[in-house]
């Protein structure tokens, strides 16, 4: 009772928030319904004893890439005119988009099968995540670092100015 | 007293048991409420005097002695002329982002204070996560900066919070690598378990466990003072620059949460150092009552903090402001390569000796001991030497 009218609460500030962040008119307010939006997730993960998860959640999500996406858009130019959203495409198309969208994922949602409620106690997963990233993940988590790492490579090329011939080449 | 998202997380369900549930949840909200209450409003708001006459003392003056015994009441005196104030909001503000960035802050403010380990019965929820969630929860302050800073519709505001932004975000790499090595070493995220993974003697702190630990506890202090905007790293609000950065436009009470956060944030981050590094609560067992027990440890605890707090005020009141670049440079050139190193250094260290290399510990303590000696020494010299001064040459 507790944990579902806690579920049910958590989810609406997640949809709330997403839904101010896709449909305000102000991109900095949308900007800033992520972080509804993703504190929410972490609600949720935190109900489901995800605990490193929903900590990660926070730190990757609020910590970083909130904060990163409003440093971006604060620092875009015509801030000043705050009405500016993403009107590129009309109605039309978003509304086919949708219709797709929306049908496919009704189709898995009443498709999958929905197993009942875990039997098992959930425990706390930090030793179990960190003992698979080192044991039998090791590969796969090496191999996103060095993705991670030539992204951060390729980012530093792209915004280096290239002031002189010789700072072109990287 | 056990966490509540522990134990929701434990037993997966209250639905057996909502009665045990709601009690539980009603005596969580008590003990949170007693901690803001009894510990982090009045810190957040005592310290306010208490810095004041240190850099007062620094400065050679006397400082706010006026209300109350030698000024004791001055935070009170403050606290009512802010909440008399009118509340004060921008015409061209946002009016509804800038009325709820100030909660944020506070919220950033009240989140660390429930995995705060003041001994080893006295925390609020010993999560399995705890010094990731308080690193996690901590980034709230920055979305409220930010919020504050733009919803202000003022130059001095948004400069005052993209710097903010800037720094926080910058600072908690090197903060973040800084609390790796003790991960490491004790093998566990909880508060209480880092703690316990340590000694009461100095000698078994981690501070002392390797020589990569020593320049790792700096960095985590230093980053601490550029993440809660202070001197030498106060650019978000220089006065000469910015006005007050982010908090220009804030008045009243609002104004006050701003600063109530950032002072009770040098609490918090005080904290992290105590407990990573310093021991924690741990003390030499001298009564075998438990009250007596955690009694002594929430001394221990507060006393290794407000030692550290104390430090961060004599680093307010010596150094002046760094420039941005130099600020910039100092946490991505200096910090983050030197951050590394302790880390990979730390690694090898737990690789040679898992159980900690007792011979090294003690080198280290002797090395911090004779620094502290000579520090303490030269300082008698100075002091000594400046009073004649002033004996002889009183106006000069």
């Amino acid at each position: 009772m507790l944990m579902r009218s806690l579920f049910y609460l958590f989810a609406a500030m997640t949809i709330g928030s997403a839904a101010i962040a896709a449909f305000s008119r102000n991109i900095v307010h949308s900007a800033f319904a992520l972080l509804g939006a993703f504190a929410g997730v972490a609600a949720i993960y935190t109900l489901l004893g995800a605990d490193f998860v929903a900590m990660t959640q926070v730190f990757v999500y609020i910590g970083g890439i909130l904060v990163l996406t409003l440093f971006a858009v604060m620092l875009t130019q015509g801030i000043a005119d705050v009405t500016v959203s993403n009107r590129a495409v009309g109605r039309a198309p978003a509304l086919a988009v949708t219709i797709a969208v929306g049908t496919a994922m009704a189709a898995a949602i009443a498709r999958s099968p929905w197993p009942a409620a875990p039997a098992y106690v959930p425990a706390p997963t930090t030793y179990g995540i960190g003992n698979a990233f080192l044991g039998p993940y090791a590969l796969p988590f090496e191999v996103a670092s060095i993705v991670l790492l030539a992204a951060l490579i390729g980012a530093v090329v792209i915004a280096r100015p290239a002031s002189s011939g010789e700072e072109d080449t990287p | 007293m056990q966490a509540w998202l522990d134990s929701l997380i434990a037993r997966g369900d209250f639905g057996a048991r909502p009665d045990a549930a709601l009690a539980y949840g009603i005596a969580m909200a008590i003990a949170c409420a007693l901690v803001l209450a009894l510990i982090a409003l009045p810190f957040a708001s005592i310290v306010t005097w208490v810095e004041r006459r240190v850099w007062a003392r620094i400065q050679s003056r006397v400082g706010p002695n006026r209300v109350g015994p030698q000024g004791f009441l001055q935070w009170l005196a403050d606290g009512v002329k802010h909440v008399c104030k009118e509340d004060l909001a921008p015409e061209e503000a946002d009016a509804r982002l800038f009325k709820l960035a100030p909660w944020l802050v506070a919220l950033g403010f009240f989140l660390p204070w429930a995995v705060m380990p003041f001994s080893s019965a006295l925390i609020l929820a010993d999560l399995n996560v705890g010094i990731l969630y308080l690193t996690a929860v901590t980034a709230l302050t920055v979305v409220g900066v930010l919020m504050a800073g733009w919803a202000s519709n003022n130059k001095w505001s948004l400069l005052g919070g993209i710097r903010s932004a800037a720094q926080i975000v910058s600072y908690e790499i090197p903060a973040g690598l800084s609390i790796l090595p003790v991960v490491l070493m004790s093998g566990t995220l909880s508060m209480e378990g880092i703690i316990r993974a340590q000694g009461w003697a100095p000698q078994s702190w981690f501070l002392f466990a390797n020589p990569f630990c020593v320049p790792a506890a700096t960095i985590l202090f230093i980053s601490g003072l550029a993440e809660n905007n202070r001197t030498p790293f106060d650019l978000p609000e220089a006065e000469s620059e910015l006005v007050a950065g982010f908090a220009t436009e804030y008045t009243g009470m609002r104004y006050l949460l701003f600063y109530m956060a950032e002072w009770g944030n040098m609490f918090v981050s005080a904290a992290i150092v105590a407990t990573l590094f310093l021991g924690g609560w741990r003390a030499p067992a001298l009564s075998r009552s438990a009250v007596a027990m955690n009694t002594i440890e929430f001394a221990v605890f507060n006393l290794k903090v407000l030692t550290i707090v104390f430090v961060s005020m004599w680093v307010r009141g010596t150094l002046p402001r760094v420039r941005i670049d130099q600020m910039m440079a100092l946490c991505w050139k200096y910090f983050v390569p030197i951050a590394f190193v302790d880390l990979l250094g730390t690694a090898g260290w737990v690789a040679l000796w898992p159980d900690g290399n007792p011979i090294a510990s003690w080198l280290l303590l002797a090395c911090a001991a004779a620094g502290i000696v000579l520090f303490v020494r030269r300082v008698a010299i100075y002091a000594r030497r400046s009073r004649m001064e002033l004996r002889l040459r009183p106006t000069s």
